[in-house]
């Protein structure tokens, strides 16, 4: 039981992640696209956005992966090894999106400045949005590849790969896909509440853009699900797992309503309500593996007193943490960016 | 290259690389904090423009650090995965505790470094020193894990499986309170010297005006006191040393054959081959009085320990000359400042030159520091448990990352490095005619 409820934290924390810091990586995938003549505006608006909060944002992914060691130690290791590569990547990748972002925004004529940006923190931009898309790709083909079947791990934690590298499967691939547009899209309708008339047109056009990629994704993904993972389709199915997937998807068509009715802050509700779903549907349809087929929650635990420690500790760290994130949020996200706000001496600069 | 190699390597380069921003980005919110209260007592504008110039290389060396330290706990899987199998469940604890406080830093530096228009002064300067305590705290937290893994406790070994495991072990571990008091002044030191070397060039070029002064003073008020604490501290690391990793003592003060009232060796190159140190000054008795208050005392040599257990003695002991150097420059550059001070005398432009010159060696005895407890520590992943070889990952692409991650934070280093220095010779704004009060200028 202890061993169940860290992994729903877990799960938690990874929701928490893709809803916050999927829109700061779905920020950095805008800020490559970006066109128009409000191209510098644009990009001004998401560096405004994620500013204050990316790096908090990120922490989220700092404790998924500790609850993973500490909870589950042989998982992490049998992980870490069977996904080396793309694991580096990714860091390359997280690396690479947040130093780019700090160095463009403390470079000369930086995009938070007025006036055209400066050569290099055009490029420190460009190196943001290639690193911003390539990131989510690569933790979506990950946890393709933690559903897909391919690793196995033997007696001793001796890990084995049967065929093709778990992460570059067409399932991997696909999950991928789905993880870019759905980050481009919490970025999107995100950024339409978060910004005020033409601004927020071009935000809003792109999240019904990314909303269709999101559908086209998952058109894609179900098959490959029921032929490449049948123990994930029939999971996702089973009667814990299809509620929650009901919800998800109904919040899915709630959003994509309301950004054409023009109701961005009914599209963010749901959107986020869409994207927690549909992750936890994963989740609770995964249960009880943390690895398909050979790695289970249970076999994977760490020892009772570590599961109750973490359990334990939980609550009086949030009691800390819940208040702070709290008081940053309304601090920044309390109020929409105009056009017109020049920043100035303000943000980091 | 073998894979044990190129895993070492590759951890080698991301601490390395991490513990420098790591360490400022613990140093730097204190010196920000310090001179925006300045600030708000005395409304002397050259501290507002001071804490603004700290909050951006804050914001700076923090992200670097948050994206590094993401790096290394997942490195800690996907190059030492048996270790982490057998010690995830074990050292974990000191990480969760250590995510907590680290992710108060993160909120509460978004809320400093833009809240500047936004918060009430009192709430930023409050956002302000919730950064440099949750900042200080992470770092002590995370010591836990290493100092676990120098000297284990709170578990039991049956069969090559820990059981019966303390959810606090790593806090039982008794070389903790130990290593993170060192190492958290180290962090103070290598900030303070660092800054203090921008602002005496700044004075060297002519630039005699209050803030300059104001930065150096304030930069060399933490640095000094931290540096002339850590000897204290340290004589209490080598005192634990000398008791629970006596070997480790051995390697890095070069002491090959077991005595009684045993000499410190300074400075000199380590034969391993011939068992003795060439070039070194020898202090009589010195070694039995630093490590057991008593000049008669045995120290045990490397020659008490099987040869195959011996770390690498030429590194370690370079390496902790080069600390121990390094904190005494520092120590009598620090002292020699606040001498003049003391006198009411201006800064002379040999002091100046002395503090530019000592500016890097704060970072460097960091670094030399974690040399000595690191490789002082091998062959053990964990002390006396588990060897590092058998920790290590099975996958042969390790060459490949390491050379690639190498070559990463190069490219990050010297474009930090570009961006910091022009931070440091960016002219402040027109400081000199702002003379609005506090609160009327921090509502600007």
């Amino acid at each position: 039981m202890p061993a169940d409820l860290a992994a729903g934290l877990a799960l938690a924390a990874l929701i928490a992640y893709a809803v916050l810091a999927g829109a700061d990586f779905g920020g950095g995938i805008w800020d490559a696209l970006a066109r128009g003549p409000r191209r510098d505006a644009q990009r001004d608006a998401i560096a405004h956005a994620m500013g204050p909060v990316w790096e908090a944002n990120h922490v989220w992914l700092i404790f998924v992966v500790v609850l993973l060691f500490t909870c589950f130690p042989r998982a992490y290791a049998a992980l870490s090894v069977a996904l080396f590569t793309p694991f580096h990547l990714v860091l390359l990748g997280i690396i690479l999106r947040g130093a780019a972002f700090v160095f463009r925004a403390y470079s000369p004529q930086s995009i938070r400045r007025p006036g055209a940006p400066g050569r290099q923190a055009r490029r420190w931009g460009a190196v943001f949005g290639a690193a911003s898309v390539i990131t989510p790709v690569l933790l979506g083909m990950c946890l393709g590849a933690v559903s897909a079947g391919g690793v196995h791990v033997g007696a001793g934690g001796v890990v084995s790969i049967a065929g093709a590298a778990p992460w570059l499967r067409p399932l991997s691939l696909a999950m991928g896909g789905f993880a870019l547009a759905v980050c481009a899209y919490l970025a999107a309708v995100y950024l339409a509440n978060e910004t005020e008339g033409a601004l927020r047109a071009d935000f809003r056009r792109r999240a019904l853009w990314a909303g269709t990629a999101v559908v086209a994704m998952s058109v894609l993904v179900l098959p490959l699900l029921r032929a490449r993972a049948p123990h994930l389709w029939h999971g996702l199915l089973s009667a814990r797992a299809w509620p929650v997937i009901a919800v998800g998807v109904t919040a899915a068509l709630l959003s994509g309503w309301a950004l054409w009715r023009h109701r961005p802050r009914l599209a963010r509700t749901a959107t986020v309500a869409q994207t927690a779903c549909l992750l936890a549907g994963w989740g609770i349809a995964q249960h009880p593996y943390l690895i398909y087929p050979d790695v289970t929650v249970h076999t994977a635990a760490a020892g009772e007193a570590t599961l109750r420690f973490v359990l334990w500790s939980t609550p009086f760290g949030m009691m800390l943490l819940l208040p702070s994130l709290g008081w940053l949020f309304r601090v920044f996200k309390g109020e929409a960016m105009r056009l017109t706000d020049a920043p100035g001496e303000g943000g980091a600069g | 290259m073998e894979t044990l190699t190129a895993a070492r390597a590759q951890m080698e380069v991301s601490l390395a690389f991490h513990m420098v921003f790591a360490a400022l980005g613990i140093g730097m919110p204190l010196l920000m904090v310090a001179a925006e209260a300045l600030w708000l007592r005395t409304g002397r504008a050259h501290y507002r423009a001071l804490a603004r110039k700290w909050a951006k290389a804050a914001a700076l060396t923090f992200a670097i650090g948050a994206v590094s330290g993401t790096a290394l706990s997942f490195e800690l899987g996907l190059l030492w995965p048996r270790f982490m199998a057998f010690a995830g469940g074990i050292i974990g604890p000191a990480f969760a505790l250590e995510g907590y406080a680290f992710f108060l830093e993160a909120i509460f530096l978004g809320l400093y470094l833009y809240g500047w228009e936004k918060l009430s002064s009192r709430a930023h300067l409050a956002a302000g020193a919730a950064v440099a305590a949750s900042g200080m705290a992470s770092g002590i937290l995370v010591v836990a894990a290493n100092a676990w893994m120098q000297q284990p406790a709170g578990f039991v070994l049956v069969d090559g499986k820990a059981t019966q495991v303390s959810p606090f072990a790593p806090f039982l571990s008794r070389a903790w309170p130990v290593m993170s008091v060192h190492s958290t002044l180290s962090c103070y030191i290598a900030t303070g010297f660092a800054a203090a070397g921008v602002y005496a060039l700044g004075l060297l070029r002519g630039r005699r005006d209050a803030y300059h002064r104001s930065g150096l003073g304030l930069a060399l008020g933490l640095a000094t006191l931290a540096a002339v604490l850590q000897p204290v501290s340290g004589h209490f690391s080598a005192d634990h040393t000398a008791n629970h990793q006596p070997l480790k003592l051995a390697a890095y003060e070069a002491h090959f054959h077991t005595t009684r009232g045993a000499a410190e060796v300074i400075g000199g190159i380590p034969d391993v081959e011939a068992r003795t140190v060439h070039g070194a000054i020898r202090i009589a008795k010195l070694l039995s009085f630093l490590a057991f208050a008593d000049p008669e005392a045995e120290v045990r040599g490397l020659d008490a320990f099987p040869r195959e257990l011996w770390p690498n003695v030429l590194v370690a002991h370079l390496a902790f000359q080069l600390m121990v150097g390094c904190a005494f420059a520092l120590i009598g550059a620090g002292l020699w400042f606040w001498w003049t001070r003391w006198r009411r005398r201006e800064p002379g432009r040999w002091l100046l030159r002395a503090l530019v010159a000592a500016s890097p060696l704060g970072v460097l005895a960091l670094e030399a520091g974690w040399i000595v407890t690191e490789v002082g520590r091998q062959p053990w992943i964990i002390q006396g448990v588990m060897k590092t070889r058998d920790g290590v990952t099975p996958v042969s692409a390790v060459p490949a990352t390491c050379f690639g991650f190498s070559v990463l934070y190069l490219v990050l280093g010297i474009a930090l490095a570009l961006l910091l220095r022009r931070l440091a010779t960016g002219a402040p704004p027109s400081i000199s005619i702002d003379i609005h009060t506090p609160e009327v200028a921090h509502a600007r």
